[in-house]
């Protein structure tokens, strides 16, 4: 329990730095963007919409920088991020809580999946050294090295097209409306393919490999001998005695690494124009739009922090030394 | 926090004895490499086309002619895009701009990493605490879009500009890595005998730790380049970045914006592509070459299969000391349920 109060505090203050970075990076744009973009749309805001703007940009001079930081937080907290201006007049909050369901269902499960294939491929990799499970190494770190939209386009090229199976664009049929009916699901399903498998293709190898040299390293502990001296059967010294121990610097290095995996695969939103929060923060970037940009930031570093805390409970749950003192 | 988290230092064997050899021969050794060899000549090669990259080039990259969307031919080798400019020429004088950015940002990082990680490792106590502390929120926090936020609000971000955002946010990992081995190191005996001498502190960070994390300072360096390379051509993908200054990535950009794929201008983006993958793929060996370096268990090369003499085969493993049978010695079990699997 107190390795994950301990953690927990940890992801708070994270928070509490992520939003403080977030307040401080529009407070560095040199000149006033956001002060133009309120002059050209002025006349169609509501004077509650330009005052939540001034709070967040800091476009209010006369306010000491610690009020601004206060009022800032209190509208944090109420969920105010401003009006974006690429989707005038729709808020910020709105439009992330319409994309982020599509980029966890995408991102979520296949680098889970990702996780889950790569370490059981490793396991083999380590295990059975110097066998042809070997050669697959260099062709993973090929595949790896390819940037993520890259292999997206390259898919679109080659698999998609008008009368192909995989749509190359989108998030489901234009006609249809989003329900929970299976033709929606289907269609939702259908167009994900793509996208899923560019993500697994290059970001697979890289727990195939640590997975591997976790799997060398525990392979000479005294206890693997050990329990191959008592004539356990080859796969379950593999499974139970191996991979077991092997793991847990995994599953600490995967939540570790999932800020970095979740900026790379957001890129895929962008190649297939996929209905989610990466796809949001190209239009974002394009259009010079800054409230919308700060919201996909926040958004997505706070999903991080929770995914992480979930991999931290995975973690206690795997390890049974964090368990122990009470 | 508890377990190792890295494999490298969960794979670098406690003791000295890597730093034991004289630093000569451990330099051809690591050449020797077949991994790191292909990859310091790819890399190599890379580094020639950046410096000579502008010179070489048949065409200016942005010259505009006549020939629109023209697919690779003997005079563009790697065709020509929607304004008639030469990809082939725009790749070559594009990769001055990635190696720039990539090798400048990973200076910049393994330089934060060595002072934060190792002062973290070394003083211990509080100033560890914050320092971690410190390193482990910009683990946590995803780089790329922070990344991609900083360089938007820089006004007509250049290369120079880029190199260093990527590098000052992308240090954390090499310091975590680096605290973890310093502090593995500090209490060691020959620290302890040269404080015992009277080395002053930062006589010792220098001279007795520092040697003995070349490696993972230098595989923390090459993995910090992949990265800013990866990123780099990013934010020129997606239009962050000057424009007018030529990479791969802005290559990308433009074949992107102008539909390449709808009109089936498949070398438009290709070469690109390939060029970084092809990068990519040469510091992931020197990657490799450094870690088997390190820890000579992860080499994979080999034959681990043994034939005996009377046709059994045996697989070598680490850990094991294999009886190879012959019809006059008794087989211990381990070996003889070996050879059942294997057959």
């Amino acid at each position: 329990m107190k390795f994950l109060l301990q953690r927990l505090v940890f992801y708070v203050f994270t928070a509490w730095a992520a939003l403080t970075i977030n307040f401080f990076i529009p407070r560095m744009i040199p000149g006033d963007p956001v002060t133009s973009l309120i002059n050209k749309f002025q006349g169609q805001m509501s004077t509650d919409a330009i005052n939540s703007l001034y709070v967040l940009f800091g476009l209010d001079k006369n306010a000491s920088l610690w009020s601004q930081y206060v009022d800032y937080w209190g509208q944090v907290f109420r969920g105010d991020l401003g009006l974006s201006f690429t989707f005038f007049p729709t808020p910020v909050a709105e439009i992330l809580r319409q994309s982020l369901p599509w980029t966890i269902a995408l991102v979520g499960i296949t680098t889970f999946a990702s996780f889950m294939i790569g370490t059981s491929l490793g396991v083999l990799a380590g295990w059975r050294r110097g066998s042809v499970m070997d050669g697959l190494l260099p062709v993973t770190t090929f595949l790896s090295s390819i940037p993520y939209f890259w292999l997206g386009l390259l898919a679109i090229t080659l698999l998609a097209g008008p009368d192909s199976f995989f749509p190359s664009s989108g998030g489901y049929e234009p006609g249809l409306v989003p329900s929970w009916n299976a033709e929606f699901i289907g269609s939702a399903v259908q167009h994900s393919l793509l996208p899923a498998i560019t993500i697994l293709i290059s970001s697979v190898s890289g727990w195939i490999l640590t997975m591997r040299n976790m799997m060398v390293t525990v392979a000479s502990e005294d206890y693997i001998t050990v329990a191959h001296a008592k004539g356990l059967p080859e796969r379950r010294v593999m499974v139970s005695y191996a991979a077991r121990n092997a793991l847990l610097p995994n599953v600490s290095g995967f939540a570790l690494s999932l800020g970095f995996i979740v900026g790379g695969t957001l890129l895929v939103e962008i190649v297939f124009s996929y209905p989610g929060i990466g796809y949001n923060l190209f239009q974002a970037v394009g259009a010079k739009d800054y409230p919308l940009m700060q919201g996909v930031f926040l958004v997505i570093t706070l999903s991080v922090l929770v995914a992480n805390l979930l991999a931290d409970v995975a973690y206690l749950l795997l390890d049974p030394r964090t368990r122990k003192e009470g | 926090m508890s377990a190792p988290t890295s494999t490298i230092t969960a794979v670098t064997p406690e003791g000295p004895e890597v730093a034991a050899a004289p630093a000569k021969r451990r330099r051809l050794r690591f050449v020797a490499n077949p991994k790191a060899a292909t990859g310091l000549v790819v890399l190599a090669f890379f580094c020639l086309i950046a410096i000579i990259g502008p010179w070489i080039a048949p065409f200016d990259p942005s010259a505009r002619s006549s020939d629109l969307i023209q697919a690779p031919s003997g005079k563009h080798w790697f065709g020509t895009t929607h304004l008639g400019q030469d990809i082939f020429s725009q790749v070559l004088v594009g990769t001055r701009g990635v190696m720039f950015v990539g090798l400048l940002a990973g200076l910049v990082a393994t330089a934060l990493s060595i002072l934060i990680g190792v002062s973290a490792g070394f003083l211990g106590g509080a100033a560890d605490d914050s320092l971690s502390a410190l390193s482990n929120v910009f683990l946590v926090i995803p780089a790329l879009p922070l990344i991609i936020i900083v360089a938007s609000t820089i006004p007509s971000a250049g290369d120079l500009m880029v190199a260093l955002v990527i590098g000052l946010t992308s240090w954390a990992w090499g310091a975590r890595v680096l605290r973890a081995q310093t502090l593995s190191l500090r209490r060691r005996d020959y620290v302890e005998a040269a404080r015992a001498t009277g080395e002053s502190t930062w006589r010792i960070i220098t001279f007795e730790i520092m040697p003995n994390l070349t490696a993972i300072i230098a595989s923390g360096f090459v993995g910090t380049v992949i990265f800013a390379v990866m990123s780099e051509i990013t934010l020129a993908f997606i239009g962050i970045s000057t424009i007018s200054e030529w990479n791969w990535g802005t290559i990308l950009f433009w074949a992107q914006s102008q539909q390449a794929l709808a009109q089936g201008a498949w070398w438009w983006f290709v070469p690109a592509g390939l060029a970084i993958a092809i990068l990519g793929t040469a510091l992931s060996l020197i990657n490799f070459g450094i870690d088997e370096f390190v820890s000579p268990r992860l080499r994979s090369s080999g034959h681990t299969r043994i034939k005996t003499k009377d046709g059994h085969s045996v697989r070598m493993r680490v850990g094991f000391t294999p009886v190879l049978s012959s019809k006059q010695a008794p087989v211990t079990p381990v070996v003889r349920r070996e050879q059942e699997e294997v057959a």
